[in-house]
C-alpha cells in the first residue's frame, strides 16, 4: 500500500488558492506547504488575508481557484466537519468555547468523533476519556478550574481551554489563529512552551497566525508573509526579519 | 439533580400513574391527556431546548401519528375509503375487542414510525437552516399539513375521521389511560437515559455554538437529524393514542391543531427548557392551571392562560427548573460537573 507518509508530499499543501468576496480579492494565487512535524508561521498586516486563508483551508467557505491538499488527498471541496475529522483542527481568533458547560464538559464534547459510530454517541464517557480530559487540562494549567463554567474563565484561560479542546481531538495538524492575542504578557511564554511541547511531544504539526513577532520568530521554523491578499515573502525567520518588503508591509512604507 | 435520585423520583412518578384508575376514576381522560402532553413537551424540548432548534412544526408529527394509527386500526378490518366515506358513524363498521386490540397494537407503533420517517424527510430539507429560518420553515410546515389533511378524501378530508369505536365489552377509558401512561413511561425513561449519554453533549454543543461543533469534527447534521427523528417518533406515538382518546380526528382542530402545537412549546418553556424535569414539571403545572381556568374562569380561560404565560416569561425566563437551578445549584450535578459543590468550594478557596 502506498501510504502518503512514504512519499515526500507535504502534510498540508495549498496550491494557487484564490478567494474573492464580491469584488474584493482576499487571497490571490497563494501557495504554501507545511511539512509534517514542523511549526510554520503565517504573518502579515491586518487585512492581509490570513484568516481568510485559514477559513479556506478548513472548508468554511468555497474557494474560487486553486487546490488544497491534506495528507495526500484533495480537501478543497470537503465540509468543515469532514476536514476536522481528517485530523486538521483550527482554533478561532475570537476564541470559541461552550460557555455554559464546565471545562470538563467542553473537553468531553471535543472527543474525536471520527472513530465513533452513531451508536457510540449513546454511551457514557469512558473513564479513559475523563482521564485524558483531565490530563490535557493539567497540561494547559486549567486542572483546578475543571468544574468551573467555561464562560467564567478569563479570556486568556478560555484560549488555553480552546487549545486543550483542540488537543483532545487528537489532531495531526493544528491551525492556530493568533494564539497569544489578548493574553497577559506574563502568560505568553508558558503558552509558547506548551505549543512547542504539543509539537515535539505529541507530534502535532502547527500552522500559526501570529502578530507577536518575538513569539513567531522564536517558534516557527519557516514563515510565510501575506500582504494585500498575496504571498509577499517566505523563508526562515532570520530571512523574513530582514526582508525589506516585509518591513515595508508592516511599517506602511511603500 | 443527581442521576440516581433523579431516576428514583422518576420511578415514583411513573408508579403513581399506575394507581390512576383507582385514585381518580372520574378524571381518567384528563389524566390520559396529561401523560400524552408530557410526551409532547419532552419531545419538543429535545429539539427546541437541547438542540436549540425551535420547531413550530412538531404538531405535524402529532397529526401524522394520529392519522397513521387510525388508518391501520381501521384498515386491518375495513377498507379505509369506505369507512371514512360513511363518516365512520355507519352501524355496519363494528369492531370486536380483538380487532380493536390488534389495531392499537399495530397502529400506535406505526404512527410513531411514520412520524419519524416524516422527520427524516423534513430534516433533510430543513435542517440546513438555522435559527429563525428553521423556526419559520417549520411553522409553514404545520400550517400546510392541516390544510393538506383537510383536502384528502381518503382520510375524511375536512370532516375528519373517527377512530374505531370500542365495543361495549371493553373498558375503553381505562384502556386508553393505560396506553397513555405506557407511552409516557417509555418516553420518560428513554429521555432520561438519552439525556445522560454523550448524545446530550453533542446536541447541546450544536445549540451553544454550531460552528464550533463543526470545527471539532462533530457530525452535526446526523446529530440534528437523530434528535428530530427521536422527537418525532414519540410525538407520533402520543398522537396515535390521542386520536383514540378524543375518538374524533379533526384535521385542523385536533390532529394539526395550532393550539396543541403551541401548548407543547409553552409547557417546556414554563418548566424550563433544556432540562429533563423542566418539561415534566411544566406539563403538570400547565395542565393543572388549564383545568382550573377552564372550570372556574370559563369565558376568560384563555386570557388567564395568556396572563400566566406572560408572568412566567417575565419573571422566570429560565422556567421553573431553571429558577430552582440558579438558586440551588448544588442539586444539579453530572459527571462533567464533578461532585456537588466542588466548583463552589474552589471558588470559595479562591476568594479566601
Amino acid at each position: 500500500m502506498r501510504d502518503w507518509q512514504a512519499t515526500d508530499s507535504p502534510l498540508l499543501d495549498v496550491r494557487h488558492v484564490t478567494k474573492r468576496f464580491g469584488g474584493v480579492v482576499a487571497n490571490h494565487d497563494i501557495s504554501l506547504s507545511v511539512e509534517r512535524g514542523t511549526i510554520v508561521g503565517l504573518i502579515g498586516p491586518n487585512g492581509s488575508g490570513k484568516t481568510t486563508l485559514f477559513n479556506s483551508i478548513v472548508g468554511q467557505h468555497p474557494i474560487d481557484a486553486g487546490e488544497i491538499w491534506f495528507k495526500g488527498q484533495e480537501i478543497s471541496r470537503y465540509r468543515v466537519d469532514h476536514i476536522a475529522r481528517l485530523g486538521l483542527i483550527r482554533t478561532f481568533q475570537q476564541t470559541r468555547i461552550f460557555g455554559k458547560m464546565t471545562c470538563m464538559e467542553n473537553m468531553l464534547v471535543a472527543l474525536p468523533e471520527s472513530r465513533r459510530h452513531l451508536a457510540a454517541m449513546f454511551g457514557h464517557g469512558s473513564r479513559a476519556d475523563m482521564e485524558r480530559a483531565a490530563e490535557l487540562l493539567e497540561f494547559v494549567g486549567l486542572y483546578s478550574k475543571r468544574y468551573h463554567e467555561a464562560g467564567s474563565l478569563s479570556f486568556g484561560q478560555q484560549k488555553l481551554l480552546e487549545f486543550a479542546m483542540a488537543l483532545m481531538c487528537e489532531p495531526q495538524m493544528l491551525l492556530l489563529d493568533e494564539p497569544t492575542a489578548g493574553i497577559n504578557p506574563t502568560l505568553i511564554n508558558g503558552l509558547v512552551d506548551r505549543l512547542r511541547r504539543a509539537n515535539s511531544e505529541m507530534g502535532i504539526t502547527l500552522l500559526v497566525i501570529e502578530h507577536n513577532m518575538r513569539v513567531i520568530m522564536n517558534m516557527a521554523e519557516y514563515i510565510y508573509c501575506l500582504a494585500h491578499g498575496e504571498l509577499l515573502a517566505a523563508g526562515p525567520p532570520e530571512e523574513i526579519r530582514n526582508d525589506p518588503r516585509v518591513i515595508d508591509a508592516y511599517l506602511g512604507v511603500s | 439533580m443527581r442521576n440516581r435520585s433523579s431516576l428514583i423520583v422518576l420511578f415514583l412518578l411513573i408508579a403513581a400513574g399506575l394507581a390512576g384508575p383507582w385514585v381518580a376514576p372520574a378524571h381518567l381522560s384528563q389524566f390520559s391527556q396529561l401523560w400524552l402532553f408530557m410526551v409532547l413537551a419532552l419531545s419538543w424540548d429535545l429539539m427546541g431546548g437541547q438542540t436549540g432548534y425551535n420547531s413550530f412544526g412538531n404538531i405535524v408529527f402529532f397529526g401524522i401519528g394520529m392519522y397513521a394509527s387510525a388508518i391501520v386500526q381501521v384498515g386491518l378490518v375495513y377498507p379505509v375509503a369506505e369507512y371514512t366515506a360513511a363518516k365512520g358513524g355507519g352501524t355496519e363498521f363494528v369492531f370486536s375487542a380483538e380487532q380493536l386490540h390488534a389495531g392499537l397494537a399495530l397502529g400506535i407503533p406505526f404512527g410513531g414510525l411514520m412520524a419519524m420517517l416524516a422527520a427524516i424527510v423534513f430534516g433533510a430539507l430543513l435542517l440546513g437552516m438555522r435559527g429563525h429560518y428553521f423556526a419559520i420553515a417549520t411553522l409553514g410546515l404545520a400550517v400546510a399539513a392541516g390544510e393538506l389533511a383537510a383536502g384528502w378524501n381518503y382520510i375524511g378530508a375536512g370532516s375528519g375521521m373517527v377512530a374505531p369505536t370500542p365495543p361495549d365489552t371493553v373498558d375503553s377509558v381505562r384502556l386508553i389511560y393505560f396506553l397513555s401512561w405506557g407511552v409516557a413511561a417509555v418516553a420518560l425513561l428513554f429521555y432520561h437515559w438519552l439525556l445522560s449519554t454523550r448524545f446530550r453533549m453533542a446536541i447541546n454543543a450544536i445549540r451553544d455554538d454550531e460552528d464550533k461543533a463543526e470545527a471539532l469534527g462533530h457530525f452535526t447534521v446526523r446529530n440534528k437529524m437523530t434528535a428530530w427523528a427521536i422527537s418525532a417518533f414519540f410525538t407520533g406515538l402520543a398522537g396515535a393514542v390521542y386520536g383514540n382518546l378524543s375518538r374524533f380526528i379533526d384535521p385542523i382542530d385536533i390532529a394539526f391543531s395550532p393550539e396543541i402545537g403551541v401548548w407543547m412549546i409553552l409547557m417546556a418553556i414554563l418548566g424550563g427548557k433544556g432540562t429533563f424535569w423542566g418539561p415534566v414539571i411544566g406539563t403538570i403545572v400547565f395542565f393543572v392551571a388549564k383545568e382550573l381556568f377552564w372550570t372556574y374562569l370559563l369565558g376568560w380561560q384563555r386570557v388567564a392562560l395568556g396572563a400566566l404565560i406572560v408572568i412566567i416569561v417575565v419573571f422566570f425566563p429560565e422556567g421553573i427548573v431553571g429558577w430552582v437551578k440558579s438558586r440551588w445549584p448544588r442539586l444539579f450535578t453530572s459527571p462533567g460537573k464533578g461532585d456537588a459543590g466542588e466548583a463552589e468550594r474552589d471558588r470559595e478557596a479562591a476568594h479566601a
